[in-house]
């Protein structure tokens, strides 16, 4: 058998992010299914349905899920979209960090969202 | 001997197959919803605000401009869940021959397609 030595370079984040994309991708697709059911089987959409709802530990928390879910997954996918397309380091560089500063601030703000009030 | 390699950057001269279409509107898509997440977590935050913000809401949906926005952005999460789907499938080995992958790209056409339309019904 050949003994192949193979420089492995690069900075290791390819097979976690490609996982991370699929994992978040399925956790959104079953809170979609999840949520169609939930709003069929509101008796009506008035505001007090509606309130109550959210005020429900389970969907705070998979909200909460979803949409930590939906900011990793934007990250990757934004993230790709710029390296194939922006050819310039030092503007990918301020457009990640605009993208980043968004979503954590998203973030923030979902929790916010859900707890407050 | 070197054969100049045709270069079709020319969009409008390139023929993407099936499969291209649903992965140009896959990334396209993704953009689109990337950018409209401030706005919809400000109509969720609006529409547990009070009965008044509650309402209001229903009577700026009224408009059919926006309610074709609505559906346009309904088309494009549906779009992108459908091809995701797909990927999953495609990653797992599942029809990643050519013809089983065209069918099930025109499926996600087709699918996503007929889910708006279900839920621009619903909606208008």
């Amino acid at each position: 058998m050949a003994m192949v030595k193979r420089e492995v370079v690069g900075a290791h984040y390819g097979l976690r992010d490609w996982l991370a994309q699929r994992i978040t991708a399925v956790v959104m697709a079953v809170y979609t299914c999840m949520m169609l059911a939930v709003l069929a089987s509101l008796p009506s959409l008035d505001y007090w349905y509606w309130k109550a709802l959210w005020e429900m530990p389970v969907m705070r928390y998979s909200t909460m899920l979803f949409l930590f879910s939906v900011y990793l997954h934007a990250w990757i996918g934004v993230r790709d979209i710029f390296m194939d397309y922006v050819k310039d380091a030092g503007l990918r560089l301020t457009l990640y960090v605009i993208v980043i500063g968004a979503l954590v601030s998203y973030a923030a703000w979902s929790v916010q969202i859900l707890w407050g009030a | 001997m070197l054969k100049p390699r045709p270069k079709y950057l020319n969009l409008f001269q390139i023929r993407l197959p099936l499969g291209g279409v649903v992965s140009i509107m896959h990334r396209v898509s993704g953009a689109v919803l990337f950018l409209l997440i401030p706005l919809l977590l400000y109509l969720l935050q609006m529409s547990l605000e009070s009965p008044q913000a509650f309402a209001a809401f229903g009577s700026v949906f009224a408009h059919p401009v926006l309610k074709l926005i609505l559906i346009g952005l309904v088309w494009a999460y549906l779009h992108h869940l459908c091809a995701g789907i797909r990927y999953l499938a495609l990653d797992l080995d599942y029809g990643t021959d050519l013809a089983p992958a065209r069918t099930s790209a025109k499926a996600v056409l087709v699918v996503s397609l007929g889910l708006t339309l279900i839920v621009g019904a619903w909606l208008w």
